[in-house]
């Protein structure tokens, strides 16, 4: 390889390289010296890759005199950088079908318990984080990253800065993935819900996250439109509030310094508040506000109307995210957390309400003038009903924060049917519904392969999320009061592996459930690799003419 | 007059929509309030803070034990956290107590019961019965949806950084000694050795720990003893005969 002349490289490239060339001699110690070898395995990865990506930098200078100066703009036009934007989707799409097929297979390992098959990596406790990293971190997290990378440039009118910088965002934030789901089958977990990842996954996803806010600021300082569009402000909460939560919620002592095991510094009840204010705004942050912003772009382009009232987008916005904060605490009621923390958490809980069907209201009335499309264009129905299903998850979650609720549906599969309706029916949507229409517009194509597979891919999965969230509440319900049930002699009237077994329908049912949702998601895989692969493009419609000579 | 000031407002909050570093300082004062008011408080509280008879840090055995029942996502099925109600309490056992978890870096509290609740487990089955149940759910819960964990029998329990794990939960705040530290590996091994020498200094230090060999063999020390160890001390620090629920009413 012939070393590139100083002169040809820009400082980013000499900052990367210099950055990534510290970065593999670290991960090279792990490969080296961890006691576990799953983090021997980690550190390779680390190495490997870091080198591989310095090898990429140095070969592009040494093929050139000069650095390319990529032009901000063509014949008036942004130019913007979709490269990125482009392996979000793929990677979404990837990782969503990896986490539904996950999440179906321990529904099942719940109802057939020999399917764990009594080994260490197939084991519920072990996939359980599997599913949800995959489908929160993995799936919606490359959707969130995807999305916002494509609507900052967008509104901004603005290219992403730097050339290097954005494939480090998404490269590094999938490579945090692949750490995260290899080290949970071998065991490598902090036990904190959403943030099981240990203390060195954990460091490195922290400076992917700094990358990521800087080139999202980047974007906005560079914009040629006067205002921030509102999607935008969502993004930003969303990115700069998990990155308050993820480092307080991590902070932690390494037993050993290439080890992967780590204590975590809060203790007990004050570690339990900690948790539960990260885990509620994971959802808060991470699945809400993330996915307004997507609400926020997604449902006006595609109706092609305007944001039903910006005023109200306002008050949606700061009342949400001010709001959102204060819900932890209704996840830990009647435990050892003083009531008055719980109480607060309860009355935010309560008030949060509001600025969420704010937000519904302000999300389905943009289609004002426009309903009629719900009939003709099944992405903008699949994006209108995870608007729905919002507004409805939003009205549980707060009846179910009410003290005396809670008091029967904590520890219950109610909490999983509840999450589910969120998850399946509000994120996922959204995010079906955002991606059915990214891929056509980043790959220069007329319209989706096939708008009839989308409509298949509605119905089953609409289907399958009812018949998962219907299964939860009846065995959620039935569990909390066959736990507090009396005989009429003032016993106890069921034993606890009583209620499990009266719940085994309900885990069938929910399994089933899954299964249409994952073959809905492959249905997708399906129809957008196609989309690419043979869409009609834009350019060849329109040379239609002067392409048909007859043989 | 009333309708201008209205728009006024609307109007302020341009600066807000024209400037990315003002938006980033508006929305980091936003979500940082809550998160104060509500967490900041419970390092100072008496109720959080209050210090209750017999709770003492784990034993290196029962902490490993931990990390077995951690590493395992046991927490996903199985919560430590008994409410005040009449069923839990006479289900589980007396409600618990923020002390009860104050050694616990991190909280084992869960969020749901696939299986019961274990806060107060420790005692309630044989050990016997422990061991048969991790290796085979089924064979003492037909109607179990649990996984069996055999292999916790056969895996030698990592002992390489025993001392490293008990110094940094002292660096936390956990207050081992500086003989507990000396002695992490010898206690260790003790903790499984009935007959051992050092059996009465080792209890000297751990009030109330259980000393025996946990899954019925003698010859190594395995996950399943390190498990079951855990399991068996769980809720038993406490002794409510002894504790004044009044003491922190106000």
């Amino acid at each position: 390889m012939a070393v590139p002349k100083r002169s040809s490289l820009t400082y980013e490239e000499i900052g990367f390289t210099a950055f990534l060339s510290v970065l593999a001699l670290l991960c090279f110690i792990f490969w080296g010296k961890a006691p576990e070898a799953i983090v021997r395995f980690h550190g390779a990865i680390g190495c490997i890759g870091a080198l591989a990506a310095v090898i990429v930098i140095l070969r592009t200078a040494a093929g050139r005199d000069h650095p390319e100066v990529i032009p901000q703009e063509i014949n008036g036009k942004p130019n913007y950088n979709f490269g990125v934007v482009k392996f979000c989707t793929i990677a979404a799409m990837f990782w969503g079908i990896a986490g539904f097929a996950v999440g179906d297979i321990i529904a099942w390992q719940l109802s057939f318990p020999e399917l764990n098959l009594g080994l260490p990596w197939t084991s519920f406790g072990r996939l359980r984080p599997l599913h949800t990293s995959a489908v929160i971190f993995a799936f919606g997290g490359n959707v969130l990253i995807g999305t916002s990378l494509y609507v900052v440039q967008r509104t901004s009118r603005a290219r992403l800065p730097g050339s290097i910088w954005p494939w480090f965002v998404v490269l590094g934030y999938n490579a945090f993935i692949v750490i995260a789901g290899t080290g949970y089958l071998f065991g490598v977990t902090q036990s904190k819900e959403y943030a099981e990842p240990e203390w060195y996954a954990d460091l490195w996803l922290t400076v992917v996250w700094v990358a990521y806010l800087a080139i999202f600021i980047g974007t906005l300082m560079k914009r040629k439109e006067d205002h921030i569009y509102v999607a935008n402000w969502f993004y930003m909460a969303f990115i700069v509030t998990i990155a308050m939560l993820h480092l307080v919620n991590n902070a932690t002592l390494p037993v050993s310094f290439a080890g992967g095991k780590s204590y975590i510094a809060w203790s007990g009840v004050q570690d339990a508040m900690v948790q539960w204010w990260y885990g509620h705004n994971a959802v808060g942050f991470f699945l809400t506000a993330g996915f307004l912003a997507i609400m926020y772009y997604f449902v006006p382009k595609r109706a092609e109307r305007p944001v039903y009232s910006y005023r109200l987008s306002i008050v949606h916005f700061w009342a949400l995210i001010f709001i959102y904060i204060w819900a932890g605490p209704h996840h830990l009621h009647y435990t050892a957390l003083p009531q008055w923390t719980a109480t607060l958490g309860m009355t935010f809980s309560i008030i949060l309400w509001m600025p969420s069907w704010g937000g519904m209201i302000n999300g389905l009335m943009t289609l004002s003038g426009a309903w009629d499309k719900l009939r003709t264009d099944p992405v903008l129905r699949m994006l209108v009903v995870s608007v729905a299903f919002y507004g409805m998850s939003t009205f549980e979650g707060p009846l179910m924060s009410v003290r005396a609720v809670n008091s029967l549906s904590h520890y219950t599969d109610w909490t999983i049917g509840h999450v589910h309706s969120g998850a399946l029916g509000w994120v996922a949507y959204i995010s079906f519904g955002a991606l059915y229409c990214l891929v056509p517009w980043l790959w220069h194509k007329k319209e989706l392969y096939s708008l009839k597979l989308v409509s298949w891919h509605f119905w089953i999965s609409t289907i399958g999320i009812v018949f998962y969230i219907s299964a939860m509440w009846v065995s959620g319900i039935m569990q909390g009061l066959m736990w507090r049930a009396y005989d009429s002699l003032g016993f106890l009237q069921y034993s606890f592996v009583e209620t499990v077994e009266a719940m085994h329908p309900f885990y069938v049912i929910r399994a089933i459930g899954g299964f249409m949702f994952l073959v809905g998601g492959l249905i997708m895989a399906y129809n957008m690799w196609m989309t690419i692969r043979s869409g009609v493009p834009i350019e060849a419609e329109e040379a239609k003419p002067a392409l048909v000579p007859a043989e | 007059m009333a309708a201008q000031q209205k728009t006024s407002l609307w109007e302020k909050h341009k600066v807000f929509e024209k400037n990315s570093i003002i938006l980033l300082i508006g929305i980091l004062i936003a979500v940082s309030i809550g998160g104060l008011v509500e967490i900041v408080p419970l390092f100072y509280l008496k109720s959080t803070i209050e210090t209750v008879q017999g709770m003492r840090p784990y034993t290196p055995l029962e902490l490993m034990g931990r990390n077995v029942y951690i590493r395992e996502g046991c927490y996903l099925c199985h919560s430590q956290m008994i409410r005040p109600m009449r069923d839990e309490i006479e289900r589980y056992g007396h409600y618990s107590l923020a002390a009860e978890s104050k050694y616990d870096h991190p909280f084992q509290w869960g969020s749901k019961r696939t299986g019961p609740d274990l806060a107060r487990v420790g005692g309630k089955y044989s050990d016997a019965w422990h061991v048969e149940h991790l290796k085979n759910p089924r064979s003492v819960v037909p109607a179990s949806v649990m996984p069996a964990y055999p292999f916790l029998a056969e895996n030698r329990l990592d002992d390489r950084n025993i001392r490293a794990h008990l110094l940094t939960n002292q660096e936390l705040g956990v207050p081992y000694t500086e003989e507990d530290l000396q002695k992490a590996r010898t206690d260790l091994y003790t903790q499984i050795n009935p007959d051992s020498e050092s059996v009465d200094d080792f209890l000297k230090r751990y009030p109330k720990a259980v000393v025996r060999d946990f899954d019925g063999d003698p010859t190594k020390l395995t996950e399943m003893d390190a498990v079951v160890a855990y399991l068996q001390m769980l809720g038993t620090l406490v002794d409510f005969s002894l504790y004044d629920n009044k003491a922190y009413l106000r």
